[in-house]
């Protein structure tokens, strides 16, 4: 490696919070692992420098899997009817908060499918039957509230704002996939577009909904797909400010309709979708989203091996021990993770664990 | 970097020895970027972008076995339900499905069975190489050899004179453990001292025949004992040269009598990059993916580790104990591995002769 490779200069502007499209694709393809973890490293230590590694205990809650959308990357929906299709009862969900708040969680993570016949009205009664709990809601990602908002024929600031009435506290970052409407097209044609996505963050943000905002990679991207979706993200929050954290994971292609595509095939993973890829590409989302505090580790995708070395590679928070996780799991995955396991892990890698979200909401 | 990394990355670059304090300083360092290019650095100097592999077989003739280590959940007495013995047929049936997967290696390891005579073994030999001639038979670790010189009352260079004739190709590295005293006297009491088995990989060097060297890390050993077991290793390379490649098991602990957790990723990554660096006389590190996942043995291809072993198709030992991993790896997969990382695939046979390379955009 010579000094003046073309990398090492994408990689002092990246340093200084300044990287193109081109300098992150420049970085992703060439930049060696360890410069690029040692970059993202000073990054993770500026912001954070107490060495704190966060976590949460909550569990993610999927209301129902079934979905019009019907991704291609997603082993998950099923239609209605289908003999696997399921819709939680009230009384099911509320069952499922009591479990969690006895085994010391703070927050519920509510996501499902995009379920043909149910409206705003429905997000709003889920809402308030969580509600009825001292729990955080973290819930409906911008497809969701885009698919509510649509049926009920009202805006999405409307749609917003009556969930936000009605208790929910923060809106997770899903459904970002890749922020290219070329690769949504062929992973997930019928999913909002990029611009949609970040209309309803934008929104979010305005009304004070923290977000958090996410990426999956190693379907059929590229890198400068991957490089462009950081930039878009690193835009938005400099327009305002609304992104707590960015949580980057792998398409699992286990059991999904794009893994038995023959135009994919033995292909997937490609590109960067690999635990080695991971890591270049947690650290490049580092260097570049200088101005989203935290960013996630995904251990429910890479395992909590790898997940720990993430911590070197730019990582300030290890996600939450989930109790259920319905979606990667359906993919064939099943990592699991205990609270303890999890400060452990955080503590073997020379970090200090701290549980966040830690006191419970009021009712 | 640390300023105690700042003296061992001076020694490796000059192509100097470290010192015991030198590898304890890697072991304690937290900065992995720099451990890891330097592991990196030495792996490289030595064996350039190619990654091994290969396509072989594990057989276990039998767990019933005299020893009880504390770390060993295969291990079961004569009469335990799970106790098993092959026959030679069933032994050699396996042996035929290894020949037509194109295997060019049986890995051969068993429990100290109280009743099996050494010619059992010698005849198992024979016939394997009558009938697989192709396959290279690597069998038997220091500690069974052990057990049939006491067995037979014949001494160690007839025994192994012996299954040399009988078409032992080489020897495995297994039952080296941990060698200081106060450490093995704890996990296996019973088993040969670290001496005895560094004696017995002595002569079998001596005899002419070649074997690896393992140690097992994430029980109950400390760093220095984990120092001082590569400081022998090292010794005793000097004196023979007879070591083709160092391994670090990652203790397993379910059904074992150790109460730990799974080695963490940082673990498996510092033993690995320790390796390289300090047994500056051994051309190859393997990280075995059985033990510490695909996703951390591709990772390891980055600290130091050019080999991943292979195919495997049948693994007992540590699944025993809660291996987390299947029991199989296509050849695809391997290839597909190592790519990912930026490597050459490589497929070896056991003696590191190239079976066939693998470079970019071949099938």
């Amino acid at each position: 490696m010579t000094p003046s490779a073309p990398w090492r200069d994408g990689l002092e502007r990246a340093a200084e919070g300044q990287a193109s499209v081109g300098d992150a694709a420049l970085l992703l393809r060439e930049a060696p692992l360890f410069d690029l973890g040692r970059a993202a490293d000073g990054v993770r230590r500026r912001l954070h420098p107490d060495g704190v590694v966060t976590y949460i205990v909550d569990r993610n809650i999927n209301y129902t899997n079934v979905c019009t959308c019907q991704c291609s990357f997603c082993a998950f929906f099923r239609e209605k009817g289908d003999p696997g299709a399921y819709v939680l009862s009230d009384a099911e969900l509320s069952r499922k908060i009591e479990e969690t708040l006895e085994a010391g969680g703070t927050q519920v993570l509510l996501q499902g499918g995009l379920h043909p016949e149910w409206d705003l009205a429905d997000a709003v009664r889920l809402t308030r039957v969580v509600k009825r709990h001292p729990v955080r809601l973290h819930g409906f990602s911008p497809p969701e509230i885009w698919h509510f908002a649509n049926r009920s024929g009202v805006t999405i600031a409307e749609a917003i704002s009556r969930l936000k009435g009605a208790g929910l506290d923060s809106i997770p970052g899903g459904g970002a996939e890749i922020l290219d409407d070329a690769v949504r097209a062929r992973i997930s044609p019928r999913k909002i577009t990029w611009e949609q996505w970040a209309a309803v963050m934008r929104e979010a943000h305005r009304q004070g909904l923290p977000t958090s905002a996410t990426m999956m990679f190693g379907s059929v991207e590229s890198p400068e797909h991957v490089a462009s979706h950081l930039v878009r993200i690193r835009e938005l929050q400099e327009e305002t400010n609304g992104f707590t954290s960015f949580i980057p994971w792998t398409f699992q292609p286990g059991d999904t309709p794009l893994s038995r595509d023959p135009r994919f095939g033995e292909t997937l993973p490609s590109g960067l979708g690999h635990a080695v890829g991971y890591l270049r590409v947690l650290a490049v989302a580092r260097l570049l989203l200088q101005n989203v505090r935290t960013v996630q580790v995904s251990w429910v995708t890479m395992g909590a091996k790898v997940a720990q070395l993430g911590l070197f590679f730019g990582g300030n928070d290890f996600g939450s021990t989930m109790m259920e996780e319905n979606v990667v799991a359906s993919a064939g995955v099943a990592f699991r993770m205990s609270e303890e396991e999890i400060v452990a892990t955080i503590r073997d890698a020379g970090f200090r664990p701290m549980q966040r979200e830690a006191h419970r909401c009021s009712t | 970097m640390e300023p105690s990394l700042r003296t061992i990355q001076d020694k490796v670059s000059a192509g100097g020895r470290l010192s015991e304090e030198d590898a304890l300083a890697l072991f304690l360092s937290r900065d992995i970027h720099a451990v890891g290019e330097l592991a990196d650095l030495a792996n490289r100097r030595v064996n350039g972008d190619r990654v091994y592999f290969i396509v072989n077989r594990h057989i276990n003739p039998t767990n019933i076995c005299v020893n009880r280590c504390k770390f060993c959940a295969f291990s079961k007495g004569r009469e335990e339900p799970l106790a098993y013995t092959m026959t030679m047929d069933e032994i050699l049936s396996r042996a035929e499905e290894a020949r037509l997967q194109n295997a060019t290696e049986l890995h051969i390891v068993g429990g100290l069975h109280p009743d099996l005579p050494f010619d059992f073994y010698l005849r198992m030999l024979r016939a394997l190489r009558e009938r697989f001639p192709e396959m290279h038979i690597q069998a038997f670790t220091a500690v069974e050899i052990d057990y049939f010189s006491q067995m037979t009352g014949l001494p160690l260079e007839e025994v192994i004179r012996q299954m040399k004739d009988a078409g032992l190709g080489s020897l495995p590295g297994g039952g080296a453990e941990i060698f200081a005293p106060e450490i093995r006297n704890r996990i296996c009491p019973e088993k040969i001292t670290g001496d005895r088995w560094l004696e017995i990989m002595e002569a079998v060097h001596n005899a002419g025949l070649r074997s690896n060297a393992t140690m097992l890390y994430g029980h109950v050993e400390t760093l220095a004992s984990r120092v001082d077991h590569m400081r022998r290793l090292r010794d005793l390379q000097d004196r023979t040269g007879g070591f083709q490649s160092f391994i670090p098991l990652a203790f397993h602990p379910k059904n074992t009598e150790i109460s730990k957790g799974y080695t963490s990723g940082l673990t498996d990554l510092l033993t690995l990059a320790v390796g390289r660096i300090y047994l500056d006389n051994f051309r190859h590190v393997k990280s075995f993916w059985i033990m510490v996942g695909p996703k951390v043995a591709q990772v390891s291809l980055h600290f130091g580790v050019n080999d991943i072993d292979g195919t495997v198709v049948e693994e007992r030992i540590t699944h025993a104990a809660g291996a987390r991993t299947g029991q199989e790896m296509t050849v695809a997969e391997l290839v597909t591995l190592i790519r990912q990382a930026g490597r050459i695939p490589v497929e070896r046979d056991t003696l590191y002769n190239v079976v066939r390379e693998w470079p970019e955009g071949s099938a």
